[in-house]
């Protein structure tokens, strides 16, 4: 029987996984953009495994606004991406270090 | 009398303000007769008042001018006492500021800075009027501050002459030390009285005589004392008494009218002024009588001493008024305040003569100032040779002349002083102004033959050009010859034996050494005729004999003097060391004192380590802690990971 804390574990493995991705990855920003998904998409399990097991409706209305704003994220996210490529003519996470203090 | 006060006051100040201002517009005739007319304004309306006090029997006046301000109860004003006293002291001041400004239409006829000049002199006349008419301590220390300021100016008065710079710095630095004791008797009178009239003061004076003051905790002091003491501090740096006198020989940098008017008769007699007026306060205090008479000693003895040894005339001449000053001084500290107002008159006629006689030769020669390069100037220039001798002889006390009765009744003054005891005191006071009469005769004469008489040493061309001096120089002369040479034998009666003074000057009964004196005159012409048979005669007469033998008679002695005793040469030569004393150890001693506070106080703790030290700390810090700073976004990242985990952990497990 597969009960609450197989969802959990499930989503905390995704959860640290798009973690590790974007400590991991030094080569590609695009990569970064999807890993921050994935780590909704590990909360937004939570939320539906809660959801179900409570029998409360509420947290999976609460997935599809998160789905929406993740959507108009990413969307804006990689418009940034592509006027970065086109000022620097790269998206290596490596290069981007303007920050330094 | 109202009005004659405001323009005897005033007229001076406005022809300074016109000379001074207009100084282009009117010229330098028309700045030497605004002037001129202003202070002979001044000076026939002090003698109309002199006459109205000596004659009519006119009262003393207190008149309040103006209210200043007025200060928690603490009344600030402008106002005039006038009473025999000061009716005296402005005739002389004016009289005297007069002759110098006659006197230096001849003197800096040549000089660029002519209307300047003027201008500065007619506003010390204004300056000292300011001070000796005051009726109370402001407008007193106003006059004094004021007569100071003008005295730098004029000292400094060739301002592109490097030597006269350092001394009219000198002289305000000086005056500065005393005038700092001023204010803080001044401020002790306030405390204690609540009020800066005269009248106020003098009426409250024994209440403040039995109070006492705690300067250094624990030990009590009486009230007057210390007041008295501090206002003394005052007039020795004003008057030039030991140890402030180092600034009146350098002093003699400015100009020779100005030596006359200010640093000989009138400025430096501010101090003796000031202590007279004071009387009500000083004869309340014993100790502080023993302090003015004891540094009044040492001035006149010791200062003599050193005019021996100058050879530049305008300091010998200098010297000499310093000795003088201390007579006076000492004078004061016997509560003889009319003798030494008596002498401090008398002085002011026959030094500004000297002065003025000095000046005449100096610009006969061309600006020569030493003696060494003088002599036998007596028959190119009879009339200053004869006005010289009159203020020499009266400087001396020669029978008959003006010195004469002043000098001999202050020290007859001294010494009938016992009230101080036989002690020490006594005996310092007499024996320094007996020995001091030797002296006097001595280097007054030195000079007075090795200007005047002897071999002719100055170089040929100065010979070539040695005349007379126009009349500009030699009427003003003549005109202060007068009195220095008969004023004593008309005045000395009702001045010092007459009551002239009034109410003017106080002296307690058991001080009044002037009043058992008055038990044995009998007049001018006995005291003349007794003349023979005193001390002092006896002793003036033996040093003019000896500047007569050494330094006409055997020229060569001095030298074979100077090269046995040249230790005591030396401390003569040095003036004691107190220049050292003042230059190397207090002005040094400050200046290292404030290095030592900038390199070390400011530069390096307060700039270095506390301004300084804190930035570069900071900037240090923030040099390790940027390292963390990548800008690489997965460091933040991982950052961020690291701390959530360890508060997830913290708030999981540990709480």
């Amino acid at each position: 029987m597969i009960g609450l804390e197989h969802y959990l574990t499930l989503a905390a493995m995704l959860f640290v996984l798009s973690i590790a991705g974007i400590i991991v990855n030094r080569r590609n920003l695009i990569l970064l953009l999807m890993c921050i998904e994935l780590m909704l998409l590990a909360v937004n399990f939570n939320f539906v495994a809660f959801s179900r097991f409570h029998g409360d409706e509420t947290g999976q209305v609460f997935v599809f606004f998160i789905l929406t704003v993740a959507a108009a994220e990413s969307a804006i996210g990689l418009a940034i991406l592509v006027v970065l490529f086109r000022n620097k003519r790269s998206i290596a996470v490596q290069e981007l270090n303007t920050l330094k203090g | 009398m109202y009005g004659y006060y405001l323009t005897i006051v005033l007229a001076p100040l406005a022809a300074a303000i016109i000379a001074g201002l207009a100084g282009k517009q009117i010229g330098r005739a028309g700045a030497h007769w605004v002037t001129i007319i202003g202070v002979g304004t001044s000076c026939a309306l002090s003698f109309v008042v002199l006459k109205n006090m000596f004659w009519g029997g006119a009262g003393p006046e207190n008149i309040a001018v103006y209210t200043w301000a007025v200060v928690d109860g603490l009344h600030m004003g402008i106002g005039f006492l006038v009473d025999r006293l000061t009716a005296l002291m402005m005739c002389v001041v004016t009289f005297v500021s007069l002759m110098v400004h006659v006197y230096t239409v001849g003197y800096m006829r040549e000089d660029p800075g002519y209307q300047r000049f003027f201008s500065y002199i007619a506003l010390f006349t204004f300056a000292m009027l300011m001070l000796v008419m005051s009726n109370n301590f402001l407008q007193l220390f106003f006059g004094w501050e004021a007569v100071g300021l003008v005295s730098y100016l004029l000292i400094g008065f060739w301002f592109k002459k490097e030597s006269a710079i350092f001394a009219n710095l000198k002289a305000f630095l000086v005056n500065r030390v005393g005038d700092f004791g001023f204010i803080l008797g001044i401020a002790g009178i306030v405390t204690f009285t609540g009020s800066l009239d005269y009248a106020e003061v003098f009426a409250s004076a024994e209440q403040v005589a039995a109070q006492n003051i705690e300067v250094f905790a624990g030990t009590p002091w009486n009230a007057m004392t210390v007041i008295c003491i501090l206002l003394f501090i005052g007039a020795m740096g004003k008057s030039a008494q030991a140890p402030l006198h180092v600034w009146l020989p350098d002093s003699m940098e400015g100009p020779t009218p100005i030596s006359a008017l200010i640093h000989a008769a009138t400025m430096v007699t501010a101090g003796i002024f000031m202590v007279a007026r004071m009387s009500p306060l000083f004869e309340l205090s014993t100790t502080a009588l023993a302090v003015v008479i004891v540094i009044g000693s040492i001035t006149a003895f010791f200062m003599g001493l050193l005019s021996i040894v100058q050879n530049d005339i305008k300091r010998v001449i200098a010297y000499s008024t310093l000795s003088q000053l201390g007579y006076m001084t000492v004078a004061l500290g016997a509560s003889a305040y009319s003798a030494a107002i008596f002498h401090l008159m008398t002085h002011a006629f026959f030094k500004a003569l000297l002065f003025l006689a000095a000046g005449a030769v100096i610009i006969a020669l061309h600006h020569e100032q030493d003696i060494r390069k003088m002599g036998g100037i007596r028959k190119y220039m009879p009339i200053t040779y004869w006005t010289a001798l009159v203020g020499s002889l009266a400087l001396i006390g020669f029978p008959g002349s003006s010195g004469f009765f002043s000098k001999d009744l202050l020290i007859e003054a001294v010494r009938e002083s016992h009230w101080q005891g036989q002690g020490a005191v006594y005996w310092i006071a007499y024996l320094s102004v007996l020995l001091g009469v030797f002296v006097t005769a001595l280097y007054t004469f030195r000079l007075f033959f090795l200007v005047f008489h002897g071999k002719e040493r100055m170089d040929a061309e100065a010979r070539a050009h040695l005349h007379e001096t126009p009349p500009v120089v030699t009427v003003p002369l003549i005109l202060l010859a007068i009195p220095a040479a008969i004023i004593g034998w008309y005045t000395v009666g009702p001045v010092l034996f007459g009551d002239y003074f009034g109410d003017a000057i106080f002296v307690s009964e058991s001080h009044d050494v002037i009043g058992r004196m008055a038990g044995a005159w009998h007049g001018s012409l006995v005291l003349l005729t007794h003349s023979v048979q005193t001390s002092v005669f006896w002793l003036a007469a033996a040093g003019v004999l000896s500047a007569w033998f050494l330094y006409l008679k055997r020229p060569d002695i001095p030298e074979k003097i100077k090269n046995r005793v040249t230790g005591l040469y030396d401390l003569l030569d040095h003036k004691y060391y107190f220049d050292d004393l003042w230059i190397k150890g207090f002005a040094a001693g400050g200046r290292s004192i404030g290095q030592f506070f900038w390199k070390k106080g400011d530069e390096l703790i307060i700039d270095g380590l506390l301004v300084n030290g804190t930035a570069r700390t900071v900037g240090r810090l923030a040099g390790v802690l940027r390292q963390i700073q990548t800008g690489y976004l997965y460091t933040y990242a991982f950052s961020m990971f690291i701390g959530l985990t360890a508060l997830l952990g913290w708030l999981v497990w540990l709480r």
